[in-house]
């Protein structure tokens, strides 16, 4: 279930958290450049943002000492996380790292923090109940940037694994309807599902009607990714393409046996140079030898 | 939502545009069934491009619809299924048997026209 | 039907004619939540199945569709039917709807993350999630 989004800091005791929150801001406001200025220092001397220069380190500062201090007098962070997931996006391929980012907030915290002490150090009481209303709000700040930026971070590794993924699965088409998957390594069922899902697309965008499954590379799998690959070879079928499975080891054959797959329905050949002649045949192509050149094909029929 | 029937020399092409409920593939059925019977007809084209979900009711209907023109000395061809159609029937075990299908009308025309 | 709240989406079932409304709702709701095309097809005929089984043995019930989590879209089937007898026999795989016999409930199983079923006299009710890879 999700729980409904904080829209305002619970108020200290009265409403009076409102006021106080909108005196600090003020405050923060007023001394803005030279607080501003403070922070940046304190950036610089804890080494964090190295990737980035100083121009621009200025620039991200004053934008986010702007949404602090918003975030702190309203009381809403939707504006903030937006702000923070759009500067992750810029500064993570950059090579900025989540303790720098946290780090600097923490930093801005603690120099506001400061400030108000300076302010309000006459008046003890006062300065008790505006820390009250600082506080809590300064801590969701941090937290809301922090996990902006993790999450942020996150995506952009799934993004990243993901196109790693997609090159390192090719269906490749080796003659018109023929299409080769040769399978490498270890199959997880997450590659195994992309495996299938491009392989069908790679059916229908380049009308495969035989494709080469080639299992050479692939010493052993589980009954789970064998389940799977019966099921590509189904719904390849279903796309109207026949399969052929090459290279299965002595291991892959009895894990298939196992779950039930009467291997002699299932179209395999030992190798996969047998099975692109193979796939050929079904395709009606004839393969002849010249003498002066490489092996070439020419169709029978279409 | 009545599919289009055409006739196309010996072949009858249905071509679904949408979404199908049930009474609709039955009615499709029925049609293509008494069709064949009526028409001398050889071969029979589903074309299932436009449909987004091929579910047990679906998978059952084709097939006795294949059957069923089988009797009348017709066969049938299904056309179209998409990649992620065909990726979710076999995940939920669902089967067209030995119903031919082929990628897309024209490869099921050139399968009708070799086969008698 | 009743409004969605962005949380839950309910589509109630009274005939074969809500199926291709349950279905297309699961879908739209699977896209959105960003499942790829093959999942989101997935979800479509798994919802089109258990929506089938309502109308065919009890008349009507209701699909209930709710995001769960981050990550997962959650289905719920729900009729107040005379519920399923022998809930294991149609649990067990090979008591499949190809033959026509079915509930298509071990199929749906197979594919879910998570999978629950509960029936008796008073009615059945099917809940799975299914999560994003």
């Amino acid at each position: 279930m999700r729980e409904p989004e904080k829209r305002s800091i619970p108020p200290i005791g009265d409403e009076t958290a409102t006021t106080l929150l909108s005196e600090l801001a003020a405050h923060l406001r007023e001394n803005r450049t030279l607080l501003r200025q403070e922070w940046a220092q304190r950036i610089t001397k804890a080494k964090l943002l190295t990737a980035m220069t100083e121009q621009e380190v200025f620039t991200e500062a004053t934008a986010v000492y702007d949404q602090y201090v918003e975030a702190l007098e309203t009381g809403t962070f939707e504006a903030l996380q937006a702000y923070a997931r759009n500067l992750s996006e810029r500064i993570i391929p950059r090579g900025v790292e989540t303790n720098e980012v946290v780090g600097i907030v923490l930093l801005l915290r603690d120099v506001l923090a400061r400030s108000l002490f300076a302010k309000y150090q006459a008046d003890f009481a006062k300065l008790n109940r505006i820390l009250d209303a600082y506080e809590p709000a300064a801590n969701r700040i941090a937290n809301t940037v922090a996990v902006g930026f993790v999450q942020e971070r996150e995506r952009i590794i799934r993004e990243q694994q993901e196109a790693i993924r997609e090159l390192s699965t090719p269906v490749l088409q080796v003659r018109e309807r023929l299409l080769i998957l040769p399978i490498i390594g270890v199959i997880d069922p997450q590659r195994a599902r992309q495996l299938t899902e491009q392989l069908l697309l790679g059916i229908r965008a380049t009308r495969g009607r035989v494709v080469v499954i080639d299992l050479t590379g692939v010493a052993a799998i589980d009954s789970s990714i064998a389940n799977h690959l019966v099921q590509t070879v189904e719904a390849s079928r279903l796309l109207g393409a026949t399969v052929i499975v090459t290279g299965l080891s002595p291991a892959i054959a009895q894990t298939l046996v196992n779950i039930g797959v009467d291997l002699r329905k299932m179209n395999t050949v030992g190798d996969l140079q047998g099975g692109i002649e193979e796939a050929e045949r079904l395709l009606g192509y004839r393969v002849t030898q010249l003498s002066a050149r490489d092996e070439g094909a020419e169709p029978r029929s279409g | 939502m009545a599919v289009p029937i055409l006739k196309q020399g010996e072949n009858l092409i249905a071509s679904i545009q949408s979404a199908l409920t049930d009474t609709d593939l039955v009615t499709l059925r029925d049609a293509l069934v008494d069709k064949v019977a009526a028409l001398r007809i050889r071969g029979v084209i589903v074309d299932v491009t436009a449909l987004d979900v091929l579910d047990s009711f679906a998978s059952r209907t084709l097939r006795d619809l294949a059957h069923m023109i089988r009797l009348r000395g017709a066969r049938t061809v299904i056309v179209g299924i998409q990649p992620e159609v065909a990726f979710a029937m076999v995940q939920l075990g669902l089967t067209l048997e030995d119903i031919p299908t082929a990628l897309d009308l024209e490869e099921g025309l050139k399968f009708l026209g070799t086969r008698r | 039907m009743a409004p969605d709240d962005g949380f839950v989406t309910r589509v109630p079932i009274n005939s074969a004619t809500d199926l291709v409304n349950a279905r297309q709702r699961g879908r739209a709701l699977a896209n959105e939540l960003g499942f790829s095309p093959g999942e989101a097809a997935l979800i479509a005929s798994a919802i089109s199945e258990l929506a089938r089984n309502i109308v065919s043995y009890a008349g009507r019930g209701e699909i209930v569709l709710w995001r769960d989590g981050d990550s997962g879209l959650g289905i719920s089937a729900r009729d107040n039917g005379p519920g399923i007898l022998d809930i294991a026999a149609a649990m067990r795989a090979g008591y499949s709807t190809s033959s026509g016999l079915g509930l298509g409930l071990p199929g749906v199983r197979r594919i879910a993350d998570t999978f629950d079923i509960a029936s008796g006299p008073q009615g059945t009710t099917v809940t799975l999630t299914m999560r994003k890879r």
